[in-house]
């Protein structure tokens, strides 16, 4: 069925999809792929079954049957909203979504195993807990396609998302530490036995503010200063946004006490700053400045200094810091190339394996094999994102998706590196993997938003008329624009660019 | 701005290749260090969440792993530990496992291909995997009168009963012994403890003698020499020196007969004489004109010097030693200079006299069982090789029933004919003043053997310096043999 698909998209090519009638949405390939992922999902939940319980129990037919509700809806609602959307990104998500509720289903049986050996009440049931917030997460998910109908309107709310990402950044770090304290890091508001991590919000919406400010102020940081190393530098006063910057996740640092997040504002926001402007420097002054602040925030801060050493030799610590490493090692380790099989591990070894650790988890009992499956199921998810940033033709819309996309690339790389100690830890959650509501809700509406760029970006032009019947007076707008400054918010570029 | 998103998207590819790098690090070049870690509790965890086969014995159990509530799920336990700890070994979670534990480890964690089937099942039916039972030859009323034996007099060494016709393993006890069960305790301290107290206890408590251990066989050795006489033109009426003592050829070196007395009454001994008496000049004669070959040719016969011998558990290999002269071979005749024999191999050469010439592979597991108790593998007899022909057998076990009439010592079973042979063994630097060892084997009953029996007491046992084959290690032996022919029967 996607063979014709596909290939009835070639003859119209990239700009002749303008004037093709029917052009395939995509949809049906998105819903054989959601297939394949609930396929393989069940298929997984069946194994943890099968190797841990030695039985099938109803909690697998719960499971499997929210999930099944959630990829239905999730489908329909594309369907609905964004039928041009890019057919890749939502299965992606899906198979993320489900494999972790696998996990984290495998973790609670493992916990409560153990509290039935000890004699302890049964603990929670986390992955109820992640369903439910999986269907927060959809039903933002619907609210986002359905209420933004275009995502440049978000561009006009710019300022307002940066203000409010600001309060939600900060308010945990002001907020008693009773409140917002969680193993050491000020990230939460927690009132009563729920919590949320306001952060992760933060996130997409200083994105939508960044995306939309450079967007507006782009010529201005593009104005060439003096020329340095065959580089042309920006002038002192426009490293104004760089600064503010770097002082927002220095600010999340010393307040929160949360490397990770310091490291992934200061990231993303490096990078739309140098998508913004095309320039190299941008990316050089921001390493400098990130490689300044790592070494103040080395002698400054305490927790930074033993996170380094533990990153450095975990097993010379291993009876206190270096323990959670040291495992998620020894569990990688053991499981090897082919892993030890779904639930037939011991994940539960590691503190927090559901959470912060859910990869080393996934390694132990999918061994390589199955994680670098999973790194190439992001790597999708991310390059679908990047493609739409590629295709969609206006200059927000292709900040956002780039932010997006990167914010997804940087914390897979930085929760991933930390656990298999390729650098530091930092305490990040895995995008849809990891147990964590706050996470988990936040990316379904990153993702609610790169399906409607990507719808953008692949829909045809239906409020445009065609090019003959366009007014001279308007045709002449077009003519003023200078290429040789760099890329224009102009009509004309396809998925495949063609501007040098 | 295409360009740079493109370049960003490269970078993203760039850090997941980075990570894959790392992953196989980690997984591949790393996983053997990180897996085999000493603080990595997950192999050991997954083998002791699987409940372990039994070793049991004619019905009763030896080994077993029960329910507990730690996080180690299932403990095993040890009923008459000390009595069958040369058998079934210690299964620790420190301190790894030995015996059967250890050798028979495939079939009792249930990773045997054995068990192959059975395991296949439990993944579809549902089932607990658990691993086999592992059933030994051994007769616990044999085991426990020769355990009984030895530890009631205090004696340190071994007893070996086996099954002539078919190399069963009846007993095997190795005094002193240990108890495997504080080894295997799930409270860590007290499985420390118990390993500090076996490994500092003098005499040892953790080999078993019987198959690790080798010892001087001293007169029992001279089976070998009939044996090889025997096939080799000499008759139990071939006359031998019947001097009090003589010098080895081109030494001066001499060697006596026990307490220095002459070998019967006449100026030589017949052969059947001179086994019956255990004289060491005529042996000493015999070896010397046998020479090095045909000696070593008989004792490689009986299976002395293998070294792939297994029970399952590995035999230490016994040996003739070096035997490069004349007095060499005189020396070793007797037993003494290099010979060293595990009770094991001792009672292997018995037992291969009383199959009439037909040695046995001697084994210790008669079954393999899967968790149900069905019996998936039975241990066929195997034969390990011909020492004799089965007439020369019969010659000897003539001549051995001969001994046993002059063998002192308690135990004489009332119409059971034995047929066996002592040993006074000397070792150590000063051999005349150091406590010999003392060794009795024998099978009975004579016409149709049923047991075959090798018994060590180190060091004199109760006895010192006065101790004798007959007097200290004959009466366990009778005692074992009464033992196996009152349940066998």
């Amino acid at each position: 069925m996607a063979a014709p698909g596909l290939s009835a998209a070639r003859p119209g090519g990239a700009n002749g999809r303008e004037g093709a009638p029917a052009l395939p949405t995509g949809r049906t390939i998105e819903l054989l792929l959601l297939v394949f992922a609930a396929v393989i999902v069940t298929g997984a939940l069946v194994l943890v079954e099968a190797n841990q319980e030695q039985e099938l129990t109803p909690t697998l037919l719960y499971v499997g049957l929210a999930y099944l509700v959630v990829l239905t809806l999730a489908h329909l609602a594309v369907r609905k909203f964004a039928p041009y959307a890019d057919p890749l990104i939502l299965p992606s998500v899906a198979l993320l979504n489900g494999l972790g509720l696998v996990m984290i289903h495998r973790l609670d049986l493992a916990d409560q195993d153990r509290a039935a050996l000890l004699g302890q009440p049964v603990p929670d049931s986390l992955v109820f807990k992640q369903i439910l917030w999986t269907a927060v997460g959809l039903a933002l998910f619907i609210a986002v396609l359905w209420l933004v109908k275009d995502h440049r309107t978000l561009a006009r709310y710019g300022f307002t998302c940066g203000l409010v990402g600001l309060v939600l950044l900060a308010l945990p770090g002001l907020l008693p530490s009773s409140i917002s304290e969680v193993n050491g890091a000020k990230l939460w508001i927690r009132i009563g036995g729920a919590g949320i991590q306001p952060g992760e919000f933060a996130k997409i919406l200083l994105i939508i503010f960044f995306a939309a400010f450079l967007v507006q102020k782009r010529d201005l940081f593009s104005t060439a200063g003096r020329r340095f190393l065959g580089m042309e530098l920006p002038r002192a006063r426009d490293l104004a946004p760089l600064l503010v910057a770097w002082g927002l996740s220095v600010g999340v640092l010393v307040v929160e006490r949360d490397l990770g997040s310091s490291l992934l504002f200061f990231g993303i926001l490096l990078v739309l700053l140098y998508a913004a402007t095309e320039r190299v420097s941008w990316m050089l002054i921001g390493i400098g400045f990130f490689v300044i602040g790592a070494l103040i925030a080395y002698q400054l801060f305490g927790h930074v200094q033993v996170r380094v050493q533990v990153w450095l030799d975990p097993f010379s610590d291993y009876d206190n810091r270096g323990y959670q490493i040291a495992q998620a090692l020894f569990g990688l380790g053991t499981g090897g190339v082919g892993g030890t099989g779904l639930g037939a591990g011991r994940p539960d070894l590691v503190p927090f394996a559901e959470s912060d650790f859910i990869f080393s988890s996934l390694g132990e009992e999918l061994g390589l094999i199955g994680l670098a499956s999973i790194l190439v199921v992001y790597l999708v998810l991310i390059t679908r994102g990047l493609r739409s940033a590629l295709a969609v033709r206006d200059s927000f819309g292709k900040l956002l998706a780039t932010g997006l996309s990167f914010a997804v690339a940087l914390q897979i790389f930085v929760v991933i590196g930390g656990v298999t100690k390729l650098i530091p830890l930092t305490g990040l959650t895995l995008p849809f993997l990891s147990y964590g509501g706050s996470s988990l809700v936040a990316n379904y509406a990153l993702v609610a938003m790169l399906l409607r760029i990507s719808n953008a970006a692949r829909a045809p032009l239906t409020r445009r008329p065609a090019a003959p019947a366009v007014p001279i007076a308007d045709a002449g707008t077009e003519l003023v624009q200078r290429p040789a400054v760099g890329p224009t918010t102009g009509p004309v570029p396809g998925p495949t660019g063609g501007r040098p | 701005m295409n360009t740079p998103i493109r370049r960003i998207a490269i970078a993203v590819m760039a850090l997941i290749l980075l990570l894959l790098g790392n992953l196989t690090y980690v997984q591949v070049v790393k996983a053997g260090d990180y897996r085999d870690d000493p603080r990595n509790q997950r192999v050991l965890l997954a083998e002791y969440a699987r409940k372990r086969g039994q070793i049991s014995a004619d019905g009763q159990v030896l080994a077993q792993s029960v329910e507990t509530d730690d996080r180690l799920k299932y403990q095993r336990q040890y009923t008459d530990g000390p009595a069958y700890s040369p058998l079934t070994g210690y299964y620790s979670v420190i301190y790894s496992s030995s015996g059967l534990e250890r050798y028979a480890d495939p079939v009792l964690n249930g990773s045997d291909d054995r068990l192959f089937a059975r395991r296949l099942s439990d993944l579809i039916t549902g089932r607990d995997p658990s691993g086999g039972n592992v059933v030994l030859t051994v007769k616990p009323s044999v085991q426990e009168r020769a355990y009984q034996e030895m530890s009631e007099k205090g004696y340190e060494g071994a007893v070996v009963a086996l099954q002539p016709k078919t190399g069963e393993i009846l007993a095997m006890v190795s005094t002193p012994s240990f108890d495997p069960n504080p080894l295997a305790s799930h409270n860590s301290a007290t499985q420390q403890q118990a390993w500090k107290a076996e490994n500092a206890a003098d005499p040892a408590t953790l080999p078993n003698r019987a198959i690790d251990q080798t010892f001087p066989p001293g007169s029992t050795f001279k089976l070998v020499d009939v044996a090889a006489a025997l096939q080799n033109g000499y008759t139990p009426d071939s006359q031998l020196t019947a001097a009090p003592n003589i010098k080895l050829t081109n030494t001066n070196t001499t060697l006596e007969n026990y307490a220095g007395t002459q070998c019967g009454t006449g100026q030589t001994a017949s052969l059947r004489e001179a086994l019956a008496r255990s004289c060491n000049t005529a042996f000493a004669q015999l070896g010397g004109e046998l020479g090095a070959d045909k000696l070593r040719a008989q004792a490689d016969a009986f299976g002395i010097g293998r070294s792939d011998l297994s029970i399952p558990m590995p035999v230490t290999a016994s040996g003739v030693g070096d035997l490069p002269d004349t007095a060499a071979v005189q020396q070793s005749s007797i037993g003494q200079r290099d010979v060293r024999l595990t009770p094991l191999q001792n009672a292997m050469i018995v037992a291969s006299i009383a199959n009439g010439g037909q040695t046995m592979a001697p084994h210790v597991i008669k079954e393999v069982q899967g968790p149900d108790l069905d019996v998936i593998d039975t241990t066929e007899p195997d034969r390990l090789g011909r020492s004799m022909p089965a007439g020369v057998a019969a010659t000897l076990t003539d001549m051995m029933i001969g001994s046993e009439a002059r063998t002192s010592g308690g135990g004489k079973i009332t119409g059971v004919q034995i047929a066996s042979k002592t040993g006074t063994a000397e070792h150590g630097t000063d051999p005349k003043n150091t406590p010999p060892h003392a060794w009795y084997v024998a099978f009975a009953p004579a016409n149709d053997p049923q047991v075959a029996v090798a018994v060590l007491v180190e060091n004199g046992g109760d006895r010192a310096l006065e101790a004798t084959g007959g007097s200290v290690a004959a009466p366990i032996g009778r005692a074992v043999i009464a033992e196996a022919l009152r349940g066998g029967q």
